[in-house]
């Protein structure tokens, strides 16, 4: 670990010989299954790849190393805040800093899928739990007393008899040279003081000053400036530039063309670097570029949705999952349904553009940037740039907002590219221009839904969904189906109905695109619980006691009982603008109730979003009721007010005065609640996106009769 | 050229025409004010000058020179002015890229509306786009500072 300029190998030999800090950290053997817990002393001892993930002082002072990205979602309060709680200190002795990327003492560091605390919590719980247990020890060996007569209090070893203390900075030279015990007990939920509990957030303050550091923040000696007309087709080769009066501008200092790999295709592009980002900007515009256009189609949004249409009625598609025959109960006569829905290329569209940082050295590659996989930034530079890895180092600044984009390889690809000629450190800017246009996208995705009902109830249900999957844009997925067909749906309903299959019917189309918030949930829930939506009533019920019926874990029941209670739904009348819809994504289910009217315009309105949230163990309610808030929004704009259209093979949309982002004015009230239980951790920061755009257009249902099947879709013209 | 910025004289060679956002960020090195659009379509960008909203990505440097610029490193002497204490009650900022701006906003509303209604803030607020949706509780940040004392905290 390079902090402060000393290197990891200092750091070690200084805390290890002179016992000057207690290091603990997780070693990730290249097989193993389990991390093993491990101190400096032990990783010096034995040449292990030494992470210190925590590292407290002679003075007491705690730096715990957060190994996920932040990128709005809360790493930065929620590491510490679940380490501070076994560790028994408070979070005002702790300093947060972002790790480099390195999988051998992080392990998986993509900032994805949710995953940070479901992913990490009981590692973080235990290396906590771990040092304050050395440190008890190191206090009962000072006072020759037994470990049981002492304990841990606000940064301290208390004995319990005589009330001696010892504060943890005059402990850890003792403690650095102990073996970490094994198998520390955790504290039982009850006995929790800051998990659980809805501290404010560490990283505010340098958020309302100026003072956090973001990717487009970071200056380093000697940098230029870069901007990069990129190929509009989104691939493709460069014919000819004329640079003249790009050269002329005060301040450009160099054109040259670079290129880029986006997965497996190239993307060619021209930069012009000078000495601020405005006169690389203004350069840019001087130039004259030829583009080679052949090679491939120029696609219009109209046909990709006819294709999939039409992919949807001939086709049966790759089986995903299929349980008893719903084909044949589809076949027979009786009360049916058989309905498309469509949903629209998304671009991330983070509020800080990509932009990335890069210093190629001959012996070493550094890179600074905002990015969610730092881990993977440094493989894949290695590769490109036949550099060993621990010669390319990936420093990690705070993201102004990611979604998925920036866990992407191409922005640091090109930067590295960049410098490499330009033979300086360079800081690439993506204009905002480029940021919408550029992609990669959430592919847009049509889905069939048959259904067939008898005696109120559902005897089959039958999804297709056709649209392209990141998987064989990448590559290696091609010929298979899209495995997260069914994300989204929920798991109790193959419980309860007989017959059921999923199938994706491959849709290839060399357009890039990639993970979005929530990844497919965010496109199947719409349709699956719109679907369902449909199905209550068609069988002649109210959705949420139709859904009681076939989610019958306990869980679920719970969840429901909640919105029933918080949303005031049986005391609701018909046709007042109710809705609802339930999905599950990154192991937590989310149920949300909209509420909708019209305004004295006759315009539809928001009133309220009930949402019900059941993610297990959690770690800070506030965290949590922010993101379920974001969440909403977010998928408000995905439904609403913005999407990704093509033609002839050029995006339309340019920058947020024609890709609309909704506003303060649209943001509606959003009520949070949070299911109390001791299941395992399930995601936070993306499984409250897929219900709204269902719930939304149930109620807008329950109160015009319109039912919308296509996003977006203007709410000012419903 | 002299820009005053936060109070203190600062002398630039910039292009005329580059806008002050650059200026503020490349040149004086203040990255607190964010670039999101370059259209003025987003609010990252806003700064004071004279005292009003402004969005620096589209505002020319020769248009602010000789006069006061305040950006979000010069709103409090310690972080804490009305906005930014409420700000940290409630946890506002997600990610925070937006911030700097959603706050240089909402001074001047403070400034001329000490006591602005839902409306009042929705309509003040509207040429800030937050992507995280933190617009709940900017709206209740700025009760919430509203109703706090002005003393100490310059706008």
């Amino acid at each position: 670990m390079e902090t402060n300029g000393v290197s990891r190998r200092d750091f070690i030999r200084a805390s290890g010989l002179a016992g000057t800090a207690l290091c603990l950290g997780f070693y990730f053997p290249a097989n193993a299954k389990k991390a093993q817990l491990v101190s400096a002393n032990a990783a010096e001892a034995t040449g292990f790849e030494f992470n210190a993930w925590m590292h407290i002082g002679t003075d007491g002072k705690i730096t715990l190393t957060d190994h996920r990205a932040e990128m709005g979602q809360g790493s930065y309060q929620s590491v510490p805040q679940i380490i501070a709680e076994e560790l028994e200190v408070d979070l005002k002795d702790i300093d947060v800093v972002f790790a480099k990327g390195d999988p051998k003492k992080y392990g998986s560091q993509i900032t994805g899928g949710s995953s940070t605390i479901r992913g990490s919590y009981k590692r973080l719980l235990m290396l906590g739990a771990t040092a304050r247990q050395m440190l008890i020890m190191a206090a009962a060996a000072k006072w020759n007393a037994p470990v049981a007569d002492c304990y841990a209090q606000a940064g301290q070893v208390i004995h319990r008899p005589t009330g001696n203390k010892l504060h943890y900075g005059e402990l850890v030279a003792d403690a650095s040279k102990l073996t970490p015990p094994k198998d520390v007990p955790l504290k039982p939920m009850s006995d929790y003081k800051l998990i659980r509990k809805p501290l404010k957030k560490l990283d505010t303050p340098m958020k309302t000053n100026g003072e956090a550091i973001f990717g487009l923040d970071k200056r380093l000696p000697g940098m230029l400036f870069a901007s990069v007309e990129r190929n509009p087709r989104l691939r493709g080769k460069l014919v000819s530039f004329d640079s003249t009066a790009a050269l002329k501008v005060p301040g450009v200092k160099q054109v040259f063309k670079v290129q880029m790999m986006v997965f497996n295709t190239t993307r060619d592009g021209v930069v012009v670097l000078a000495d601020s980002t405005w006169a690389a900007m203004q350069g840019r515009k001087a130039l004259k570029v030829t583009w080679d256009e052949t090679g491939f189609e120029h696609v219009n949004t109209v046909d990709i949705y006819k294709s999939h249409q039409e992919l949807l009625k001939t086709k049966e598609g790759l089986s995903v999952k299929k349980q008893g025959n719903p084909d044949a109960v589809l076949d027979k006569p009786g009360k049916k349904l058989d309905v498309i829905y469509e949903t629209p290329y998304q671009s991330h569209a983070a509020m800080e553009p990509l932009n990335c940082i890069a210093h190629y050295q001959s012996d070493k590659i550094e890179i600074w940037g905002p990015i969610q996989a730092p881990d993977w930034v440094q493989g894949d530079i290695s590769d490109k740039f036949k550099m060993p890895k621990e010669k390319v180092v990936v420093n990690m600044t705070f993201l102004g907002g990611g979604f998925g984009r920036k866990a992407f390889l191409d922005y640091p690809q090109e930067a590295v590219a960049i410098s490499k000629q330009a033979g300086v450190p360079v800081q690439v800017v993506w204009t905002r221009e480029d940021d919408i246009k550029q992609g990669p996208y959430r592919a847009g995705i049509s889905y069939r839904g048959q259904g067939a009902i008898e005696n109120g109830a559902i005897t089959a249900l039958k999804f297709k969904m056709a649209g392209q999957n990141i998987d064989h844009w990448s590559g290696p997925g091609r010929g298979k189906p899209n495995g997260s067909t069914t994300e989204g749906f929920l798991n109790p309903y193959f419980e309860s109905i007989k017959n059921i299959s999923f199938a994706d019917v491959p849709y290839e189309m060399p357009l890039p695109n990639m993970w979005w918030r929530s990844v497919y949930a965010s496109t199947n829930g719409f349709a699956y619980e719109s679907f369902i939506n449909e199905m209550a009533l068609l069988a002649g019920k109210d959705q949420l006691s139709f859904r009681r019926e076939y989610l019958k874990d306990e869980r679920c029941q719970r969840l429901i009982d909640r919105m029933e209670e918080v949303s005031g739904w049986k005391a609701r009348k018909k046709n007042e603008g109710y809705g609802v819809a339930i999905t599950e994504c990154f192991d937590t289910t989310v149920g949300q109730v909209v509420k909708v009217s019209r305004n004295a315009a006759g315009k539809i309105k928001i009133d309220k979003v009930w949402a019900v949230m059941d993610c297990g163990w959690y770690v800070n309610p506030d965290i949590i009721k922010a993101q379920v808030e974001g969440s909403v929004l977010m998928a408000l704009g995905a439904a609403t007010t913005h999407e990704i259209t093509f033609k002839n093979g050029l995006v339309e949309q340019n920058n947020f005065y024609d890709y609309l982002m909704p506003r303060i004015t649209d943001m509606p009230t959003v009520e949070v609640h949070i299911m109390e239980n001791t299941a395992d951790a399930g995601g936070v920061g993306e499984p409250a996106l897929p219900p709204f755009a269902p719930a939304l257009t149930d109620a807008i249902f329950d109160l015009t009769g319109k039912r919308i099947r296509k996003l977006p879709f203007n709410m000012n013209a419903v | 050229m002299i820009l005053t910025v936060n109070g203190q004289k600062r002398e630039v060679n910039a292009d005329p025409n580059m806008p002050l956002l650059w200026v503020i960020r490349d040149i004086l090195g203040l990255t607190g004010t964010k670039f999101g659009c370059g259209a003025a379509q987003c609010g990252a960008c806003t700064v004071h000058l004279n005292g009003e909203a402004v969005r620096s990505c589209v505002t020319k440097v020769n248009r602010a020179a000789g006069q006061e610029i305040v950006t979000i490193e010069g709103l409090s002497a310690s972080n804490n002015h009305p906005l930014q204490l409420a700000w940290n009650e409630l946890s506002v900022p997600q990610c925070g890229y937006c911030q700097s701006g959603q706050i240089m906003s909402a001074a001047v509303l403070l400034r001329e509306n000490p006591h602005p209604t839902d409306q009042d803030i929705d309509d003040a607020m509207a040429g800030n786009i937050c992507r995280c949706g933190t617009y709940q509780r900017v709206r209740e940040a700025i009760h919430k500072a509203a109703a706090m004392p002005m003393e100490g905290a310059k706008l």
